[in-house]
């Protein structure tokens, strides 16, 4: 057995993004976001998977995974909460929901609720800075946020594995001076 | 009535407008890239759009007809488009609403951007967070190949064009565009040194230009209507319009296209209806975080590239963050810190290092432990990274930070003096992490 972490699934997943770059090595991003979405993040023996898979050694996969955030080297709960915190989300009232948050799952920041369900992060900007506060949970935004808000969100995660509240196409109207 | 004319925002400011390549066609899409293919040679698109004053929407505003004329006409081999799609400045939340709500539009700009400097592959960096407007560019990218607008042989021109999507992971620096380039490559995104510039040397070493997700969006509109239309739109240098994204303690947050040049009163009283609360204004940041902080007396300072350079401080992605009287500078100097040590790549010393002392220096100013000739040393630091790094991102820290000392010592002082923050004596101040 050539790879000992990334399932066939995950290779096929991988080998056909093959096609978009001229070298193996420009698969490294997509390779390892393809690996976390799924095993849940990104484990050593995934990364020498794929330096395998992409003809590299694996500390240049290693490299590139401590680069960039959105790389889990560690696993993290079902629904990973990323609350931003940067400057227009602090003046709207970002640190109470963080501060919320932490009070209801009964975590720091950083830690992963006791039943797996929810881990909660603290990050920089996410480019939603018009209807902050706003978090992220996995692959979706949360914006405009308030406590009655997380309530229903988190709920609604935990219950149905998705929430109506999550954001579509951008959800401001067209605005005109 | 609204005052100002959309271009950018046109379609999507329709009833039911869905952004499907249907709708893009019913509004006139892709009739631009078709003309050009049909009509127009590589060298006159150039010349148009440097006629139309176009310059760079993500930050810097070079001029884009001009980054286009860079690319060696005589080149043997590829040639690449990457579309920066990284939208990571803090304050900016634009070319989310572009790719999302539009995507056909930004789509042929790059088309015709592609055709104008002889690439056939294109790449759109878009940020790793964006997982919905991928989902939309991908789809939009499907129905354009359905349609052969783009991939081989484009309206029988023997024009061929492939557009990926490649999504980043996490790093403001990758909006640095030749960070950009080293993370499409697989690589941790560090600047390279300049020059070469990427026209020259740029993905994969071949010639490439990086364009900004409004600037592309803004091409078809110049094919469609003219250079001199684009031109008239707008004041001095600053021609077209402008998304300019509000937030803050604003009352009407929000993304708003005017043509550059209304007043900084005018976009925060008028347009986005004044600060919350009917509290004061005490400063507002112009252009994103990299921008120096401004304060009330600059008002009615014009929103182009010019004005706002002249008045201190820079446009660049036309994000205006606003803060009123209640909020502490000590404060939100400290918090755009912990963003830029957060980001830094680490290549470079002085911004590796320097970041983390700066940030050090402020937070115990603002917990009350700051000591007598912090704030001189807070620009001594400053100094030391100004000029000394590799990409633009020393300047771009050091812009709140000493900006903010240049309009608030008094209040850096204050805080030394009494111990303590005069605004926030109790509350969480930072969030680790």
């Amino acid at each position: 057995m050539r790879f000992k972490a990334l399932s066939k699934e995950t290779i096929e997943r991988i080998k056909a993004e093959f096609p978009k770059y001229p070298n193996r090595r420009s698969l490294t991003l997509p390779a390892l976001r393809i690996a976390q979405e799924d095993i849940g993040y990104v484990s050593e023996p995934a990364m020498i998977d794929i330096a395998e898979l992409l003809d590299l050694t694996p500390i240049q996969v290693y490299e590139v995974a401590t680069f960039y955030s959105q790389y889990n080297m560690k696993p993290v709960g079902k629904y990973l909460i990323q609350v931003c915190k940067t400057l227009s989300c602090s003046l709207v009232g970002a640190i109470p929901i963080i501060e919320y948050i932490q009070k209801k799952l009964e975590i720091a920041i950083g830690e992963t609720s006791e039943d797996g369900f929810f881990t909660l992060k603290v990050v920089e900007c996410l480019a939603a800075c018009g209807s902050a506060p706003m978090m992220q949970i996995n692959d979706r935004y949360y914006e405009q946020l308030t406590p009655e808000k997380v309530d229903q969100i988190l709920s609604d995660l935990k219950t149905n594995g998705k929430s109506d509240l999550a954001t579509g196409p951008f959800m401001l109207p067209v605005l005109q001076g | 009535m609204p005052k100002y004319e959309l271009v950018l925002f046109k379609n999507m400011a329709q009833s039911g407008y869905t952004g499907s390549f249907t709708d893009y066609k019913k509004t006139g899409g892709y009739t631009a890239f078709e003309k050009v293919l049909k009509e127009g040679s590589p060298a006159n698109i150039i010349d148009e759009v440097k006629k139309s004053g176009l310059r760079g929407r993500g930050g810097a505003g070079f001029p884009t007809g001009l980054k286009w004329s860079f690319i060696p006409k005589d080149h043997v081999g590829p040639r690449y488009l990457c579309c920066n799609a990284d939208e990571s400045e803090p304050g900016t939340y634009k070319d989310r609403q572009l790719m999302e709500r539009d995507p056909h539009q930004m789509l042929e700009g790059m088309a015709i951007c592609c055709y104008a400097i002889g690439a056939a592959t294109a790449y759109i960096y878009i940020r790793g967070e964006f997982d919905l407007g991928a989902e939309i560019l991908e789809d939009a990218i499907a129905e354009a190949y359905k349609a052969k607008v783009i991939g081989k042989d484009i309206f029988g021109s023997g024009f061929s064009l492939d557009i990926f999507v490649h999504r980043g992971a996490g790093a403001y620096i990758c909006g640095e565009e030749t960070a950009l380039l080293e993370s499409i490559e697989g690589k941790r995104g560090k600047p390279r040194i300049k020059p070469p510039f990427p026209a020259i040397h740029g993905l994969y070493q071949e010639p490439t230009v990086i364009n900004n997700v409004e600037t592309l969006a803004n091409v078809p509109h110049i094919i469609n209507r003219g250079a001199e239309w684009f031109a008239s739109i707008g004041i001095g240098k600053s021609t077209g319009t402008r998304i300019f994204g509000v937030s803050g303690q604003v009352n009407r947050p929000g993304n708003y296209e005017v043509p550059m040049g209304v007043t900084v009163r005018e976009m925060i009283y008028d347009i986005a209806g004044g600060i919350r609360g009917n509290k004061k204004l005490k400063a507002f940041i112009p252009g994103g975080a990299s921008a120096p902080m401004m304060k009330p007396e600059h008002l009615d300072t014009p929103l182009d590239f010019e004005s706002i350079k002249e008045a201190g401080s820079m446009l660049g992605s036309g994000a205006i963050t606003v803060m009123d009287e209640d909020t502490c500078i000590v404060w939100a100097a400290m918090n755009l810190m912990e963003f830029f040590h957060h980001e830094s790549c680490g290549q470079c010393t002085p911004c590796r290092e320097g970041s983390g002392w700066v940030l050090q220096i402020l937070r115990r100013i603002e917990q009350g432990h700051g000591r007598e000739g912090d704030v001189d040393q807070l620009l001594d630091l400053c100094g030391r990274i100004e000029g000394k790094t590799v990409c633009a991102f020393g300047e771009a820290e050091i812009g709140p930070i000493v900006s903010s000392i240049k309009h608030f010592r008094a209040e850096f002082e204050q805080h030394i003096s009494e111990k303590g923050c005069p605004f926030h004596p109790n509350a969480a101040l930072s969030m680790a992490h």
